[in-house]
């Protein structure tokens, strides 16, 4: 199968990226600068990030649409004001995860972003559980854009007025050069940002615009490092079919509204789960000095029995140390519990750690 | 001090006496990206030719430091160890590894110079 390219692969092959493949398209890993100095540009002023292999997806509709898809997401869309985002998962009945995903509420049915390596899956499983019903488009013919970082909302203010007002997890139309395109106040770097869906078309100089005001082009790799720190999931890492949020720590992810009454898909398993407790849970893990643990690295306690697993461990550059996301057994859970790591076949001391190992400034609103 | 040496798997080498000092190449760093981590051999411990005598970590991956030459380990760069970025910064200078005492010169004649390892570099990543 031939790579498939974004519509920013000129502006980054200019710009001295590194590409790798992932899920298909050929996207940068770093620039010239590096992972680190472009995880610490997002830090400190903006970012800017070529997400547009991922899905967008659209959903055309009314109050059925809704109620249908409350059978599929454990949210309490009734109450979700329009132009609202909320995380989200899609499940199998088992409450394994197929995807985690942002819907937000537009005036005509919804928008859902999806991970680039599911999208098409999840495409089909909805329109299956959908029945097709409803028109549903995942586009193609949209760039996302996202601007992350303490300077995001000055330099995209200066572009596009208005966004500033947007507080976290919420979205909006705004008229660009003509065109409208949605912005929503979210990102996965723990940093104050935002999400631009664009057409093709005006993708590259709509994102030019921004590095002339003082955003650089950040790549996949520091992308990594900053969700890491923000401690947040990557699908195929820390979540998949064989996790369900119970596991996974992300019950705040649902809403209360439907653990009482259940009647979506996977939601016999999830309230069971709650009430019983899961055998296993998504920790955050410090490793001592610096050494690096990476994902598959086999987790001890401390009379060396196996409790777990890393998923995602890499170097934190803003924490300036080694810092890594695993499962351990329930019990071995709490903060502070030290660990073992087998690294190279020697076993290291480690700590279970709260996260975020970053902490995040979002702009809160009345969300 | 001898003419620097190049090996395939990327380290230089240079010799005095018969102490030889290794270290990672400029063009390796490049390829690794920014190094976090970096675990080398013990003093006092033997090393062969083309085994593993260390590793290196950036943000992405692990990679193994490989030996050019068989020898006994007499002294390790602990500051690249306290600080791996450092490796980054100068690697075919201040940011040496370990320096070995060689059992046999000769195995240095395999070696490329640094003509021969500026082509052999170019054409491996390109």
């Amino acid at each position: 199968m031939e790579i498939k390219k974004t519509s920013l692969n000129k502006l980054h092959q200019d710009s001295q990226a590194k590409f790798v493949e992932f899920a298909g398209y050929e996207m940068p890993i770093q620039y010239s600068k590096g992972v680190i100095e472009e995880h610490k540009f997002t830090r400190s002023h903006a970012g800017i990030f070529d997400v547009s292999h991922m899905g967008q997806l659209f959903i055309y509709g009314k109050e059925n649409l809704t109620s249908d898809l409350e059978k599929i997401f454990p949210l309490d869309l009734k109450n979700l004001q329009q132009n609202c985002s909320k995380y989200s998962f899609l499940m199998n009945e088992e409450a394994g995860i197929y995807d985690d995903l942002i819907i937000t509420k537009l005036e005509d049915g919804y928008l859902i972003i999806l991970n680039a390596a599911c999208k098409e899956k999840d495409f089909e499983i909805l329109s299956n559980i959908l029945s097709k019903k409803y028109k549903m488009e995942l586009s193609n013919n949209r760039a996302l854009v996202a601007i992350q970082g303490p300077k995001a909302v000055e330099i995209l203010d200066k572009n596009i007025n208005g966004v500033k007002n947007l507080t976290f997890m919420t979205g909006d139309w705004f008229d660009y050069n003509g065109q409208k395109l949605f912005i929503t106040r979210s990102g996965y770097t723990g940093e104050d940002g935002f999400e631009v869906s664009i057409l093709n078309d005006l993708a590259e100089e709509f994102t030019k615009s921004l590095i002339k005001k003082g955003a650089e082009l950040i790549g996949l790799g520091a992308r990594d490092t900053l969700r890491l720190e923000a401690g947040l999931c990557l699908y195929g890492h820390e979540l998949d079919l064989n996790k369900t949020p119970v596991e996974a720590n992300l019950k705040w992810a649902i809403s209360k509204e439907r653990l009482s009454n259940g009647g979506f898909v996977g939601s016999d398993k999830i309230i069971n789960q709650i009430k019983e407790g899961a055998k296993q849970i998504r920790v955050g893990i410090k490793p001592e000095g610096r050494l690096i643990a990476r994902e598959k690295t086999k987790i001890f306690n401390e009379t060396e029995l196996p409790i777990g697993e890393i998923t995602s461990g890499t170097f934190g550059p803003s924490i300036n140390g080694p810092i890594a996301m695993g499962y351990v057994d329930k019990e071995f859970s709490k903060i502070d519990t030290k660990i073992l790591l087998e690294v190279r076949g020697k076993k290291h001391p480690a700590n279970i750690c709260k996260l975020p190992f970053y902490k995040k400034s979002y702009v809160k609103g009345a969300n | 001090m001898s003419e620097v040496k190049f090996s395939k798997e990327h380290e230089w080498i240079t010799l005095e006496g018969d102490v030889a000092t290794i270290g990672i190449t400029q063009h390796a760093t490049e390829m690794l990206g920014d190094i976090v981590f970096a675990e080398l051999p013990e003093k006092g411990s033997n090393v062969e030719k083309d085994g593993t005598a260390g590793v290196v970590e950036s943000t992405k991956a692990a990679s193994d430091v490989y030996t050019p030459v068989s020898g006994e380990v007499v002294d390790i760069n602990q500051a690249i160890v306290d600080d791996p970025a450092k490796i980054n910064e100068d690697p075919e200078g201040t940011a040496w590894f370990f320096k070995l005492k060689m059992k046999d010169i000769s195995e240095l004649d395999s070696l490329m110079n640094k003509e021969e390892y500026d082509k052999f570099a170019k054409e491996s990543s390109s």
